[in-house]
Protein backbone atom coordinates (compact mmCIF):
# COMPACT_ATOMS: atom_id res chain seq x y z
CA UNK A 1 0.00 0.00 0.00
CA UNK A 2 1.26 3.48 -1.03
CA UNK A 3 0.59 7.04 -0.37
CA UNK A 4 -1.64 8.99 -2.85
CA UNK A 5 0.54 11.46 -4.70
CA UNK A 6 -2.28 12.97 -6.43
CA UNK A 7 -4.41 13.11 -3.41
CA UNK A 8 -1.45 14.57 -1.28
CA UNK A 9 -0.53 17.46 -3.76
CA UNK A 10 -4.49 18.39 -3.14
CA UNK A 11 -4.43 18.01 0.26
CA UNK A 12 -1.53 20.14 0.14
CA UNK A 13 -3.28 22.71 -2.27
CA UNK A 14 -6.03 22.80 0.17
CA UNK A 15 -3.92 24.27 2.65
CA UNK A 16 -2.42 26.69 0.29
CA UNK A 17 -5.82 27.81 -0.60
CA UNK A 18 -6.99 28.41 2.78
CA UNK A 19 -4.25 31.02 3.10
CA UNK A 20 -2.21 29.33 5.60
CA UNK A 21 1.56 30.34 5.64
CA UNK A 22 2.83 28.30 8.92
CA UNK A 23 2.48 24.72 9.63
CA UNK A 24 3.59 22.56 12.94
CA UNK A 25 4.20 18.92 12.15
CA UNK A 26 5.42 15.42 13.22
CA UNK A 27 6.28 13.08 10.27
CA UNK A 28 4.40 9.82 9.54
CA UNK A 29 3.73 7.65 6.13
CA UNK A 30 0.82 9.22 5.47
CA UNK A 31 1.91 13.11 5.85
CA UNK A 32 5.30 12.68 3.97
CA UNK A 33 4.22 13.71 0.90
CA UNK A 34 2.67 16.31 2.08
CA UNK A 35 5.43 17.60 4.40
CA UNK A 36 8.16 17.34 1.48
CA UNK A 37 5.52 20.41 -0.15
CA UNK A 38 5.51 21.88 2.88
CA UNK A 39 9.15 21.83 3.20
CA UNK A 40 10.08 22.82 -0.32
CA UNK A 41 7.55 25.75 -0.43
CA UNK A 42 9.58 28.93 0.06
CA UNK A 43 6.16 30.74 1.39
CA UNK A 44 5.35 28.21 4.05
CA UNK A 45 7.10 28.10 7.35
CA UNK A 46 7.05 24.38 8.14
CA UNK A 47 8.02 23.82 12.12
CA UNK A 48 9.15 20.06 12.97
CA UNK A 49 8.42 18.86 16.61
CA UNK A 50 10.04 16.35 18.11
CA UNK A 51 6.03 15.45 20.44
CA UNK A 52 3.03 16.61 18.76
CA UNK A 53 2.23 18.43 22.01
CA UNK A 54 4.89 21.16 21.59
CA UNK A 55 2.72 21.45 18.28
CA UNK A 56 -0.15 22.76 20.44
CA UNK A 57 2.04 25.81 22.14
CA UNK A 58 3.68 26.76 19.06
CA UNK A 59 0.04 26.67 17.49
CA UNK A 60 -1.07 29.17 20.53
CA UNK A 61 2.19 30.95 19.93
CA UNK A 62 1.13 31.63 16.17
CA UNK A 63 -2.51 32.35 17.02
CA UNK A 64 -1.25 35.15 19.25
CA UNK A 65 1.35 36.19 16.12
CA UNK A 66 -1.21 36.67 13.96
CA UNK A 67 -0.27 33.88 12.00
CA UNK A 68 -2.22 31.30 9.78
CA UNK A 69 -0.85 28.12 10.93
CA UNK A 70 -2.32 24.42 11.13
CA UNK A 71 -0.76 20.67 12.78
CA UNK A 72 -0.50 17.67 11.16
CA UNK A 73 -0.24 14.71 12.92
CA UNK A 74 -1.38 10.89 13.04
CA UNK A 75 -4.29 10.33 15.80
CA UNK A 76 -1.82 8.88 18.09
CA UNK A 77 0.07 12.16 18.46
CA UNK A 78 -3.19 13.80 19.03
CA UNK A 79 -3.09 11.35 21.75
CA UNK A 80 0.23 12.39 22.78
CA UNK A 81 -0.52 16.19 22.55
CA UNK A 82 -3.83 15.58 25.09
CA UNK A 83 -2.89 17.85 27.74
CA UNK A 84 -1.48 20.88 25.92
CA UNK A 85 -5.16 20.42 24.09
CA UNK A 86 -7.20 20.47 27.19
CA UNK A 87 -4.92 22.45 28.95
CA UNK A 88 -4.25 25.36 26.90
CA UNK A 89 -6.30 25.18 23.75
CA UNK A 90 -9.38 24.49 25.46
CA UNK A 91 -8.49 26.14 28.32
CA UNK A 92 -7.34 29.32 27.02
CA UNK A 93 -10.02 29.42 24.22
CA UNK A 94 -7.02 29.23 21.77
CA UNK A 95 -8.15 27.65 18.05
CA UNK A 96 -6.47 24.57 16.38
CA UNK A 97 -7.06 23.18 12.99
CA UNK A 98 -5.78 19.99 12.80
CA UNK A 99 -5.03 17.71 10.01
CA UNK A 100 -5.06 14.27 11.46
CA UNK A 101 -4.14 10.81 9.42
CA UNK A 102 -6.48 8.33 11.13
CA UNK A 103 -4.53 5.38 11.82
CA UNK A 104 -5.72 1.69 12.25
CA UNK A 105 -9.47 2.43 11.35
CA UNK A 106 -11.66 0.72 8.48
CA UNK A 107 -9.20 -1.52 6.50
CA UNK A 108 -6.17 -1.20 8.49
CA UNK A 109 -3.40 -4.02 8.25
CA UNK A 110 -1.42 -3.33 11.11
CA UNK A 111 -2.55 -4.47 14.66
CA UNK A 112 -0.35 -1.38 15.78
CA UNK A 113 -2.13 1.36 14.94
CA UNK A 114 -5.70 -0.30 15.74
CA UNK A 115 -6.09 0.64 19.53
CA UNK A 116 -5.84 4.48 18.44
CA UNK A 117 -7.96 4.45 15.38
CA UNK A 118 -10.15 2.88 17.22
CA UNK A 119 -10.77 5.32 20.20
CA UNK A 120 -10.04 8.94 18.42
CA UNK A 121 -13.50 9.49 17.74
CA UNK A 122 -14.21 8.72 21.09
CA UNK A 123 -11.59 11.03 22.42
CA UNK A 124 -12.61 13.70 19.85
CA UNK A 125 -16.18 13.59 21.20
CA UNK A 126 -15.24 13.61 24.77
CA UNK A 127 -13.77 16.99 24.28
CA UNK A 128 -16.57 18.46 22.17
CA UNK A 129 -14.28 18.99 19.44
CA UNK A 130 -15.68 19.23 16.06
CA UNK A 131 -14.50 17.07 13.57
CA UNK A 132 -14.86 15.80 9.95
CA UNK A 133 -13.76 12.79 8.03
CA UNK A 134 -11.99 13.77 4.49
CA UNK A 135 -12.04 10.61 1.94
CA UNK A 136 -12.75 12.39 -0.97
CA UNK A 137 -10.08 14.71 -3.07
CA UNK A 138 -13.25 16.54 -4.15
CA UNK A 139 -14.00 17.63 -1.15
CA UNK A 140 -10.85 17.91 0.93
CA UNK A 141 -10.03 21.72 -0.11
CA UNK A 142 -13.06 22.60 1.26
CA UNK A 143 -13.27 20.94 4.37
CA UNK A 144 -9.55 22.36 5.04
CA UNK A 145 -10.57 25.83 4.69
CA UNK A 146 -13.94 25.65 6.72
CA UNK A 147 -12.25 23.84 9.59
CA UNK A 148 -9.83 26.52 9.56
CA UNK A 149 -12.81 28.90 9.81
CA UNK A 150 -14.57 27.04 12.19
CA UNK A 151 -11.38 27.38 14.77
CA UNK A 152 -11.30 31.03 14.16
CA UNK A 153 -14.85 31.64 14.97
CA UNK A 154 -15.59 29.19 17.62
CA UNK A 155 -11.80 29.57 19.25
CA UNK A 156 -11.82 26.08 19.28
CA UNK A 157 -9.60 23.02 18.44
CA UNK A 158 -11.32 21.65 15.29
CA UNK A 159 -9.85 18.14 13.55
CA UNK A 160 -10.24 16.93 10.06
CA UNK A 161 -9.45 13.33 9.87
CA UNK A 162 -7.45 12.39 6.87
CA UNK A 163 -9.32 8.18 6.17
CA UNK A 164 -7.25 5.69 4.17
CA UNK A 165 -9.60 6.21 1.06
CA UNK A 166 -8.13 9.64 0.81
CA UNK A 167 -4.27 9.61 1.60
CA UNK A 168 -3.63 6.10 -0.13
CA UNK A 169 -3.25 4.80 -3.80
CA UNK A 170 -6.07 3.07 -4.88
CA UNK A 171 -5.59 -0.32 -5.90
CA UNK B 1 15.38 42.21 39.19
CA UNK B 2 14.26 40.79 35.86
CA UNK B 3 10.88 43.00 36.40
CA UNK B 4 11.99 46.44 34.91
CA UNK B 5 13.09 44.79 31.88
CA UNK B 6 10.18 43.25 30.54
CA UNK B 7 7.98 46.15 29.71
CA UNK B 8 8.79 45.79 25.91
CA UNK B 9 8.77 41.94 25.59
CA UNK B 10 6.78 39.26 25.06
CA UNK B 11 6.81 37.06 27.82
CA UNK B 12 5.32 33.83 29.08
CA UNK B 13 5.32 32.44 31.99
CA UNK B 14 4.91 28.80 34.02
CA UNK B 15 1.88 28.51 36.62
CA UNK B 16 2.23 28.77 40.00
CA UNK B 17 5.08 31.28 42.00
CA UNK B 18 5.80 32.32 38.82
CA UNK B 19 3.18 33.42 37.56
CA UNK B 20 2.29 34.94 40.78
CA UNK B 21 5.79 36.56 41.46
CA UNK B 22 5.20 38.30 38.02
CA UNK B 23 1.52 39.17 38.83
CA UNK B 24 2.04 40.85 41.76
CA UNK B 25 5.04 43.07 40.49
CA UNK B 26 2.10 44.43 38.44
CA UNK B 27 0.72 43.05 35.48
CA UNK B 28 0.98 44.05 31.83
CA UNK B 29 -0.81 43.45 28.76
CA UNK B 30 2.37 41.72 26.84
CA UNK B 31 2.57 38.69 29.83
CA UNK B 32 0.98 35.60 29.31
CA UNK B 33 0.69 32.90 32.16
CA UNK B 34 0.23 29.16 31.05
CA UNK B 35 -1.65 28.64 34.03
CA UNK B 36 -1.75 24.29 33.69
CA UNK B 37 0.17 22.97 30.90
CA UNK B 38 3.02 21.57 32.06
CA UNK B 39 6.10 21.96 29.94
CA UNK B 40 4.38 24.01 26.82
CA UNK B 41 5.43 27.35 27.97
CA UNK B 42 8.49 27.28 25.68
CA UNK B 43 6.85 25.99 22.98
CA UNK B 44 4.26 29.08 23.00
CA UNK B 45 7.84 31.25 23.42
CA UNK B 46 8.44 29.50 19.94
CA UNK B 47 5.47 29.93 18.19
CA UNK B 48 5.93 33.37 18.78
CA UNK B 49 9.42 33.96 18.58
CA UNK B 50 9.30 32.49 14.72
CA UNK B 51 6.23 34.15 13.87
CA UNK B 52 7.35 37.65 15.24
CA UNK B 53 11.03 38.29 14.50
CA UNK B 54 11.19 42.00 15.37
CA UNK B 55 10.01 40.90 18.86
CA UNK B 56 11.89 40.26 21.86
CA UNK B 57 10.06 36.86 23.62
CA UNK B 58 11.52 35.66 27.19
CA UNK B 59 10.02 32.58 28.70
CA UNK B 60 9.98 32.01 32.28
CA UNK B 61 10.03 28.51 32.93
CA UNK B 62 10.84 25.71 35.84
CA UNK B 63 12.47 22.68 35.92
CA UNK B 64 9.66 20.18 36.59
CA UNK B 65 7.95 21.54 33.14
CA UNK B 66 10.55 21.92 31.47
CA UNK B 67 11.41 17.76 32.77
CA UNK B 68 8.20 17.48 31.27
CA UNK B 69 8.95 18.50 27.92
CA UNK B 70 12.61 17.84 27.24
CA UNK B 71 12.35 18.01 23.42
CA UNK B 72 11.54 21.14 23.73
CA UNK B 73 15.17 21.98 23.79
CA UNK B 74 15.93 20.01 20.65
CA UNK B 75 13.07 21.81 18.78
CA UNK B 76 14.21 25.65 19.83
CA UNK B 77 17.87 24.21 19.18
CA UNK B 78 16.98 23.03 15.46
CA UNK B 79 14.85 26.16 14.86
CA UNK B 80 17.22 28.70 16.68
CA UNK B 81 14.76 31.61 17.06
CA UNK B 82 17.01 34.61 17.35
CA UNK B 83 14.75 36.30 19.54
CA UNK B 84 13.70 34.23 22.02
CA UNK B 85 15.42 34.07 25.94
CA UNK B 86 14.32 31.11 27.97
CA UNK B 87 15.01 31.32 31.55
CA UNK B 88 14.57 28.20 33.67
CA UNK B 89 14.38 28.35 37.36
CA UNK B 90 15.35 25.32 38.70
CA UNK B 91 14.62 25.21 42.14
CA UNK B 92 14.48 21.45 42.35
CA UNK B 93 11.25 21.46 43.32
CA UNK B 94 7.65 21.05 42.16
CA UNK B 95 7.27 24.05 44.34
CA UNK B 96 3.75 25.34 42.93
CA UNK B 97 2.24 21.55 44.15
CA UNK B 98 3.23 21.05 47.19
CA UNK B 99 7.13 21.14 47.17
CA UNK B 100 8.49 17.82 45.76
CA UNK B 101 12.03 17.12 44.70
CA UNK B 102 12.30 17.43 41.18
CA UNK B 103 14.78 15.28 39.42
CA UNK B 104 17.43 17.93 39.23
CA UNK B 105 17.77 18.04 43.18
CA UNK B 106 21.38 18.17 44.76
CA UNK B 107 22.52 18.12 41.27
CA UNK B 108 21.45 14.52 39.96
CA UNK B 109 20.36 15.75 36.65
CA UNK B 110 22.21 18.72 35.07
CA UNK B 111 19.39 21.10 33.29
CA UNK B 112 21.94 23.18 31.40
CA UNK B 113 23.92 19.88 29.87
CA UNK B 114 20.56 19.05 28.69
CA UNK B 115 20.29 22.29 26.96
CA UNK B 116 23.42 22.14 25.53
CA UNK B 117 23.43 18.52 24.67
CA UNK B 118 20.22 19.58 22.43
CA UNK B 119 22.45 22.06 20.46
CA UNK B 120 21.50 25.12 22.41
CA UNK B 121 24.91 27.04 21.70
CA UNK B 122 24.66 29.94 24.07
CA UNK B 123 23.63 28.24 27.47
CA UNK B 124 24.56 30.22 31.01
CA UNK B 125 23.66 28.23 34.37
CA UNK B 126 23.83 30.85 36.81
CA UNK B 127 23.68 30.05 40.70
CA UNK B 128 24.32 34.04 42.32
CA UNK B 129 21.53 37.06 41.94
CA UNK B 130 24.87 38.79 40.24
CA UNK B 131 25.36 35.80 37.97
CA UNK B 132 21.74 35.91 36.86
CA UNK B 133 21.60 39.55 35.92
CA UNK B 134 24.89 39.69 33.73
CA UNK B 135 23.75 36.52 31.84
CA UNK B 136 20.36 38.21 31.55
CA UNK B 137 21.65 41.16 30.11
CA UNK B 138 23.69 38.93 28.10
CA UNK B 139 21.15 37.25 26.62
CA UNK B 140 18.78 40.54 25.70
CA UNK B 141 21.58 42.15 24.08
CA UNK B 142 22.43 38.62 22.10
CA UNK B 143 21.20 38.47 18.80
CA UNK B 144 20.51 34.52 19.21
CA UNK B 145 18.55 31.64 21.07
CA UNK B 146 19.83 31.80 24.96
CA UNK B 147 19.26 29.46 27.76
CA UNK B 148 19.33 30.14 31.45
CA UNK B 149 19.46 28.06 33.97
CA UNK B 150 18.91 29.64 37.24
CA UNK B 151 19.79 27.70 40.75
CA UNK B 152 17.38 29.64 43.19
CA UNK B 153 15.83 28.59 46.28
CA UNK B 154 12.34 26.77 46.06
CA UNK B 155 10.16 29.66 47.61
CA UNK B 156 7.26 31.32 46.55
CA UNK B 157 4.55 33.78 47.29
CA UNK B 158 2.32 33.01 50.68
CA UNK B 159 -1.07 33.67 47.97
CA UNK B 160 -2.08 32.57 44.77
CA UNK B 161 -5.12 34.08 43.27
CA UNK B 162 -5.26 36.27 40.20
CA UNK B 163 -7.68 39.12 39.26
CA UNK B 164 -7.68 37.70 35.37
CA UNK B 165 -9.63 34.85 33.51
CA UNK B 166 -7.60 32.54 31.74
CA UNK B 167 -9.15 33.54 28.40
CA UNK B 168 -9.42 37.33 29.51
CA UNK B 169 -5.26 36.65 29.12
CA UNK B 170 -5.27 35.31 25.98
CA UNK B 171 -7.45 38.10 24.82
CA UNK B 172 -5.46 40.80 25.75
CA UNK B 173 -2.22 39.57 25.12
CA UNK B 174 -2.98 38.99 21.49
CA UNK B 175 -4.53 42.67 21.53
CA UNK B 176 -1.24 43.87 22.45
CA UNK B 177 0.56 42.02 20.09
CA UNK B 178 -1.66 43.10 17.26
CA UNK B 179 -1.42 46.64 18.46
CA UNK B 180 2.41 46.42 18.01
CA UNK B 181 2.67 45.62 14.56
CA UNK B 182 5.04 47.98 12.38
C1 LIG C 1 0.38 17.24 33.62
C2 LIG C 1 0.46 17.77 35.00
N1 LIG C 1 0.83 16.98 36.03
C3 LIG C 1 0.90 17.48 37.27
C4 LIG C 1 0.58 18.78 37.53
C5 LIG C 1 0.63 19.31 38.95
N2 LIG C 1 1.60 20.39 39.08
C6 LIG C 1 1.23 21.67 39.23
S1 LIG C 1 2.52 22.71 39.42
C7 LIG C 1 3.64 21.44 39.33
C8 LIG C 1 5.11 21.66 39.51
C9 LIG C 1 5.70 22.65 38.58
O1 LIG C 1 7.08 22.57 38.79
P1 LIG C 1 8.07 23.59 38.13
O2 LIG C 1 7.81 23.71 36.69
O3 LIG C 1 9.46 23.19 38.52
O4 LIG C 1 7.70 24.98 38.77
P2 LIG C 1 7.71 25.42 40.32
O5 LIG C 1 6.33 25.16 40.83
O6 LIG C 1 8.76 24.64 41.04
O7 LIG C 1 8.01 26.88 40.25
C10 LIG C 1 2.97 20.21 39.16
C11 LIG C 1 3.65 18.90 39.08
C12 LIG C 1 0.19 19.58 36.42
N3 LIG C 1 -0.10 20.89 36.53
N4 LIG C 1 0.13 19.05 35.20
Amino acid sequence: MSVSYENSKIVYQGIKDAGITSLSALPETWLGLLLQHADRDPDMRLIQVAKEEEAIGIAAGAYFAGERHILLMQNHGFLAAMNGIVSLALLYGIPLCMLIALRGHWGEPYPWHTRGGIVTEGVLRALNIPFEYARSPNAVGRQIREAYTLSQSALSPIALLLTRDLMEEAL
Amino acid sequence: MLYPELGDKLVVTIMGACAQELYDRGHKENFFYLQHAMGLASSIGLGLALHLPHEKIVVLDGDGSVLMNLGTLATLARYRPRNLVHVIFDNGSLLSTGGFDSHTTSGITDLAAIARGAGVEHVAAVDSVVAFGEAAIEAFARDDLSVIVAKVAAVGPNHYGMDLQLPENAFRFKRWIAGRKP
